[in-house]
């Protein structure tokens, strides 16, 4: 379970990005953080594996506290977190094996890194991934000849193979078209309900959110203003959440069952681009 | 404002017009300056001397040819020893250039108020002295010969390599450093798969761009003794034997030529 309370970031200009924030996500729980640009969700999910130093409050992975970890602590338990990104993050000059593998640095020494003698287990379990995710035949491939949607897929083999409990996913989808989009976040969502795992996405796709996640957190300026379930979002709510708009086209029927769908769009179409 | 409101039409023009006045001021000056000068410098010249310019040119050239080839076979060895100096010289300077990069680039510095300062310094120290500088003084300490060259070469291209080089790593796409940073990875795991990946290309580019101008600048270090081909120049020089002088800056241009086809082809191979 991850655990913030209190967690308030000031920048050094002065912009106080998080107010007192009090959260909690369950083990196995797929929290969507919405909210309009500048409320301060990248600035949330960096603060828990401290990509971001929060300026004070507490963030606890289970039992540990990682707000207050020194620096090998700190390595330590961000192997525990894997983080997704909107632009995908991934390091362009390698090749997508070195990409999935550098998820294991946390895991070995400096000089089996930089000879790139990974553990055979390490890749098996990368090869297994990209497997799992349609793109084991793109091993040897560098990063920048992949596609937008393929590049995610490798970014969130990099995320798992961290062997994470928690993911931390930063605007997944903001530079994927609407069908890639709906295929990125059901991988996410179908992986980690396959390994247990919690996570808290960071998205602007109000509707996407609705789709895939089970518990809507909406952040306005550094404070939670919204957290409940997807059915209970309501154009009220929204209103609140990113100020006065027609919202009834937005809002989706949460009757529909998404997972007949899940089934029915193949998760690798896009590997013959 | 450049925009002005003319009854009902709003007149745009690129500056307002003090700016405009001023900018010209500015041209104004500038030329005063340059007439100013060219006065100056005509003053000091001995104009009848460059009337003769023509005709010393001409003769000059005419001892210039034939080229004496036969003085080909005394400068394989000069010519070998100052693609030597160069590639050397480079190559001491691509191994000290890389770690002072680091330690000057804002993003990887370990602290940027000791070590930033002092990496810095040392850019700027060997970029200030000129190679035929560094020769000269180094032929002072080490006695002449190719080994005060290739240092020459060295300390000049120091500065060169490490100042574009931390220009390239503050250039880094951070979101890269960043993702590497998250999954647990020491510092030494993040240059060598966060920044390292991202700045091989431009490392690669001006190691040979330096390379390319070593080979032009080794080749005038023998002119304070420092070895290389400028040695048998400025020997030929001092024996006014023109037809020497000629073969020799024939081979400088051959060799530059050569040079720079090479790095051209490695640059394009890598990029």
């Amino acid at each position: 379970m991850l655990r913030l309370q209190k967690l308030t970031k000031k920048y050094k200009t002065g912009d106080l990005a998080l107010k007192s924030i009090d959260l909690e996500v369950p083990d196995g729980q797929v929290m969507a953080l919405i909210g309009p640009s500048g409320a301060g969700k990248s600035t949330l999910i960096r603060c828990v594996n401290r990509l971001v130093e929060p300026t004070s409050g507490s963030v606890h992975l289970n039992e540990t506290e990682v707000s207050s970890l020194g620096q090998n602590q700190l390595r330590k338990a961000r192997r525990r977190m894997g983080m997704i990104f909107q632009e995908y993050a991934l390091v362009e000059r390698l090749s997508v094996m070195e990409n999935v593998l550098s998820g294991r640095l946390g895991y070995v020494s400096f000089w089996r890194s930089y000879f790139r003698k990974f553990p055979q287990k390490d890749i098996d379990e990368a090869f297994r991934l990209l497997e799992r995710v349609g793109l084991d035949h793109m091993a040897d491939k560098r990063a920048d000849e992949l596609s937008g949607g393929q590049r995610q897929r490798v970014g969130i083999c990099r995320a798992l193979i961290q062997d994470p409990e928690l993911l931390l996913i930063d605007e997944p989808t903001a530079s994927l078209d609407p069908k890639t989009s709906r295929q990125i976040m059901r991988l996410i969502c179908e992986l980690c309900k396959e390994r247990k795992l919690s996570a808290i996405i960071n998205i602007h796709d109000v509707l996407l959110a609705q789709m895939f996640a089970e518990r809507i957190v909406g952040l306005q300026l550094g404070e939670v203003v919204y957290d409940g379930p997807p059915s209970n979002l309501k154009a009220e709510v929204l209103t609140t959440i990113y100020g006065e708009e027609d919202w009834e086209a937005t809002i989706d029927k949460v009757d529909d069952d998404d997972d007949t769908e899940l089934d029915t769009v193949p998760l690798s179409s896009d590997k013959v681009e | 404002m450049p925009i002005k409101q003319q009854s009902d039409i709003k007149i745009w023009k690129r500056r307002s017009g003090k700016r405009q006045l001023g900018i010209w001021f500015g041209q104004f000056i500038g030329v005063a300056i340059f007439v100013y000068c060219w006065q100056l410098v005509s003053e000091n010249t001995i104009w009848m001397f460059v009337a003769d310019a023509p005709r010393q040119a001409v003769d000059m050239m005419e001892r210039m040819v034939p080229p004496k080839w036969s003085y080909m076979s005394n400068l394989w060895r000069p010519i070998w020893d100052t693609i030597t100096i160069a590639t050397l010289g480079t190559l001491m300077a691509v191994v000290f250039a890389f770690p002072i990069a680091f330690l000057a680039a804002r993003n990887t510095t370990p602290s940027s108020v000791f070590v930033r300062p002092v990496a810095l310094f040392i850019i700027v120290a060997s970029r200030s002295i000129n190679s035929l500088l560094w020769a000269l003084m180094l032929v002072t300490i080490l006695g002449p010969g190719v080994f005060a060259g290739v240092l020459a070469i060295g300390f000049r291209s120091i500065g060169f390599c490490a100042k574009l080089l931390y220009e390239a790593i503050e250039e880094i796409d951070e979101a890269q450093v960043e993702a590497v940073t998250a999954t647990g990875a020491s510092g030494a795991q993040i240059l060598n798969y966060g920044i390292v990946p991202q700045i091989l290309p431009a490392f690669a580019g001006i190691s040979v761009f330096r390379w390319d101008i070593n080979i032009r600048e080794s080749a005038i270090l023998g002119l304070v003794g420092a070895g290389g081909i400028g040695l048998q120049l400025s020997s030929s020089i001092d024996t006014v034997t023109w037809t020497q002088v000629s073969v020799i800056l024939l081979v400088i241009l051959v060799t530059v030529v050569a040079s720079e086809w090479v790095s051209a082809k490695v640059r394009h191979a890598i990029i």
